[in-house]
């Protein structure tokens, strides 16, 4: 780890506001600025991995909303997690993470047999018997946590049934490739076939290569940097060998892992400009907004937005989807207070950690119904998995969907 | 710290809120104030004043040294425990306990976040103006105990113009309440003054009355360019002697100036020696002909630029040179040594010049920006602390500047504290009898010297 990005920190305190888990326990340890203290020390051997010190520093959601907030751009966020990489790659995986990380997620055919018994699960009733006998409660904590996430899945993995090639609708205005994203493709296809519709609408060819692989972003939270590197080479020679103006994604995950494949490869020239062309949807749209504008037809609804941390710390992407949504003739839009604050989702934090999890998620919960809105808008999958469980729960529920699923409720209205 | 002392502790706050473990000392050794760092004997973060109470009253018996913490922003490592002490860090208290729109009052448990009360207050329509570079953490304990300022302090003045009244725990654990929420108040000493800025060493607060006002109804935003220092200087000057009061009245000099250029782009130019960012608030039409008169001024200097901004999107368009000036600086170099130097007004061109020759002497990089309204400059050292010839250039640099502060009739922190960091300097400033004065008040608040002992005397 480079020594300069820990001392750069002047503990000036400017991200203890910002941080979801600091916000919960007032604690100097669960903050950026602790953090980076923490890792700093033991860097110059005044701390020891002791089991407090793990802790502490696997508090972190690595929301990086801390690195939105610094003043002298360090990313505590990031720098935990490269710490956690580091050491990773001193100790090796596990067994398990080895069959997941190496042998299931790199594998979409793999990662797809494995959910079928999922579907199935659901579709012959035995969801509903499992819920109704409350058999959920001899399984492991962890277990029922993730059963309980899991929203109705497609019939089968969007990228399975999607083509190849989306023809433009109308004069082509350019070529984009479209990445699907594993949670996406499992389990969000309907969200996806919007955003290849919205596309195609405007005008653009949608090629959607059918042998892409996860984009390694699993790795990076198993703090597994050879095979994080391993998916981003595979992904940048598939989609460079074709002619695209952009790289369109909507999931916020993995445009943010995408955009770094430059940095991951340590500045390869074809994954530099592979990253420079990768741009979130909401990107892409924005700039066609005048066109996107005239297609819209009115919708009467209360809508809000929640920024993911991949989109707004990590992408550095806010005011488009806001722009986006206000396109829409007729809707009320209503401003979500902390808006970019994390919903505890975090990947599979919310597994891991669910105490803090759910502590995070409840002021996110309490914030959306401040608005008074209908609709909770936001643009990652993980975010919709712990929003869509939590706010169909709530009192008024609040519906929960992707950006390009309310474009398309709009476009076709 | 022994474990039954410990122990005690947290039969009092609580285990969870009592911490021993070396991670935690290490994250409470430090607050933000450069090179210094101590670790603690142990941190606790009492919930109610009776937790205060208890604590205290524990360790002033047992002889445990105990330093008061807010968020821990401090600048004069007045939060820090120099002697493996308690650290109380009141962050948990922060119930606002009333808005009192009748008596235009606010009252708050110590561990609200200033930026919080804003949001609360304004919401209703009233304002308190204290506006510390650090308003998104800061606590309101934290800005008491420091005496905070800010970007406003020129016409609304600082945290102690605020205070009504406050509620302190002292040393033995006994409650001590001065002033409410009356605006005329001559019963005996004026204990609420003397505790505002008495950085942790002669009470812990626990509940402070602040005093409210109505909020603005109207602002203008100006940003003016000058190639000279002298007539950014003299502009200041003027403005205030046209008996016009900005509500801002900020500085930029050449060397920030360039550093925000490279770092936010936002179209300085790189040939002039000063920027001023200027607001003026209040009645619709006494802000337009405020903004007239500063803009006469200003053309009567012969600023380069001038631009007033058309609604809130372009005034925080403006204001982002000065809003980035400390990030901009703070990403040159890995060590970042803000100061707080403050000099009477009319003496802005000839510190900033100081401050300039200084820099060079020593062969350093110092950017200075600041609130030049009130002559509260923020010298700010940009260095590496792995470079130890470089740091102690930067201290004797700094030892230079302060000197000439107190010769211009100017004092060595405006906002910051003394804590350890500005100690050596104070006797110069306040003298023997300034000192003979504090020491006596201290005896009288602690006479065991359990309150953060070894800050600013």
């Amino acid at each position: 780890m480079d020594f300069v990005k820990l001392i750069n920190c002047m503990r000036c305190g400017m991200c203890l506001p910002h941080c979801p888990t600091y916000k919960e326990t007032f604690l100097e340890t669960a903050s950026p600025r602790g953090r980076v203290a923490l890792v700093r020390k033991f860097q110059e051997g005044e701390l020891v991995e002791s089991e407090k010190f793990l802790e502490y520093v696997s508090l972190c959601l690595d929301c990086q909303a801390c690195a939105s907030a610094c003043p002298c751009g360090v990313n505590a966020g990031e720098l935990v997690a490269e710490f956690r990489c580091e050491r990773k790659q001193e100790q090796g995986l596990s067994t398990m993470e080895d069959l997941i990380l190496r042998k299931l997620v790199p594998h979409p055919d793999r990662l797809e047999a494995a959910t079928a018994p999922l579907r199935l699960y659901q579709r012959t009733g035995l969801q509903k018997v499992v819920r109704s006998l409350g058999l959920l409660k001899v399984f492991p904590a962890a277990l029922g946590r993730m059963e309980g996430l899991l929203p109705k899945l497609p019939e089968a993995p969007l990228r399975q049934t999607i083509s190849e090639v989306t023809p433009a609708v109308g004069e082509q205005k350019g070529t984009v490739g479209f990445f699907l994203g594993c949670v996406m493709s499992l389990i969000f296809s309907e969200a996806s076939l919007a955003t290849v519709e919205l596309l195609s609408t405007l005008g653009y060819k949608v090629i959607t290569p059918k042998d892409q692989k996860c984009c390694g972003a699993p790795n990076m939270l198993g703090h597994d940097i050879d095979g994080l590197k391993d998916a981003a080479r595979f992904n940048t020679d598939l989609f460079q060998s074709q002619q695209l103006d952009f790289v369109v994604t909507d999931c916020g995950g993995c445009g943010a892992e995408l955009k770094k494949y430059g940095h991951h490869l340590d500045g390869e020239a074809a994954a530099t400009a592979f990253s420079t062309k990768v741009r979130d949807i909401s990107e892409i749209l924005a700039t066609e907004a005048g066109t996107l504008k005239e297609k819209l037809k009115p919708l009467p609804l209360k809508v809000t937005y929640h920024d993911p941390c991949h989109i707004a710390h990590c992408q550095g992407i806010r005011s488009q989807p806001r722009a986006l949504i206000n396109l829409i003739p007729g809707i009320d839009f209503r401003e979500l207070p902390e808006a970019d604050a994390c919903c505890g989702s975090a990947g599979t934090y919310n597994i891991e950690k669910p105490e803090m999890s759910d502590r995070v998620l409840s002021r996110k919960v309490q914030n959306v119904q401040k608005t008074g809105a209908d609709y909770l808008v936001t643009s990652n999958p993980g975010c919709l998995l712990q929003l869509k469980k939590a706010l169909s729960e709530a009192n008024p529920p609040v519906k929960v969907i992707h950006l390009t699923e309310l474009l398309q409720m709009s476009l076709n209205a | 710290m022994e474990t039954s002392f410990i122990k005690a502790l947290s039969e009092i706050v609580g285990e969870q809120h009592t911490l021993s473990d070396p991670e935690s000392l290490a994250c409470y050794g430090y607050d933000s104030t450069p090179e210094l760092q101590s670790r603690p004997g142990a941190v606790v973060l009492p919930g109610s004043s009776e937790e205060i109470s208890k604590v205290l009253a524990l360790c002033n018996g047992a002889g445990v040294r105990v330093t008061p913490r807010g968020s821990g922003t401090n600048l004069s490592g007045g939060s820090i425990s120099f002697d493996a002490g308690v650290v109380l860090q009141t962050s948990r208290m922060n119930r606002i306990v009333e808005i009192d729109e009748e008596n235009l009052t606010a009252t708050v448990e110590t561990g609200v976040i200033t930026s919080t009360l804003h949001r609360e207050v304004e919401a209703k329509g009233l304002f308190y103006p204290p506006d510390p570079g650090s308003m998104n953490i800061s606590t309101m304990g934290g800005n008491v105990a420091e005496n905070s300022g800010g970007l406003r302090g020129l016409k609304y003045g600082v945290t102690d113009d605020y205070v009504m009244g406050l509620k302190t725990i002292l040393a033995d654990g006994e409650v001590l309440k001065t002033g409410g929420k009356v605006v005329k108040d001559v019963a005996g000493y004026n204990l609420n003054q003397l505790l505002v800025s008495s950085e942790g060493t002669l009470g812990v607060f626990s509940e402070v009355i602040v005093k409210l006002i109505p909020k603005p109804q109207a602002k203008k935003t100006m940003l003016v360019h000058f190639p000279q220092l002298e007539q950014a200087a003299l502009t200041v000057s003027h403005i205030i002697a046209a008996r016009i009061i900005p509500a801002t009245l900020e500085f930029l000099d050449r060397t920030t100036i360039k550093c925000v250029e490279d770092y936010a782009h936002v179209g300085l130019p790189l040939d002039v020696d000063a920027v001023l960012l200027i607001e003026v608030d209040g009645h619709p039409a006494q802000v337009e002909e405020d903004a007239a008169g500063i803009r006469a001024i200003c053309e009567r200097h012969h600023c380069s630029f001038f631009q007033t901004a058309a609604g809130p999107e372009e005034a925080l368009k403006l204001a982002t040179a000065r809003r980035v000036a400390l990030s901009a600086l703070a990403r040159v170099r890995p060590t970042t040594i803000l100061e707080d130097a403050t000099v009477p007004r009319s003496c802005i061109a000839p510190m900033v010049k100081l401050i300039q020759d200084t820099a060079k002497k020593y062969d350093l990089l110092i950017g200075t920006f600041g609130h030049a309204g009130d002559g509260n400059l923020h010298p700010t050292c940009l260095t590496d602390e792995r470079n130890p010839d470089e740091i102690r250039r930067a201290h004797q640099a700094f030892g230079e500047i302060f000197e000439a502060t107190i010769a211009m009739g100017g004092t060595i922190t405006g906002e910051h504290g003394v804590g350890v960091a500005k100690k050596k300097y104070l006797p110069k400033l306040v003298g023997e009898s300034g000192l003979r004065v504090m020491r006596g008040i201290k005896g009288a608040f602690d006479p065991r010297g359990t309150l953060n002992p070894g800050k600013i005397f």
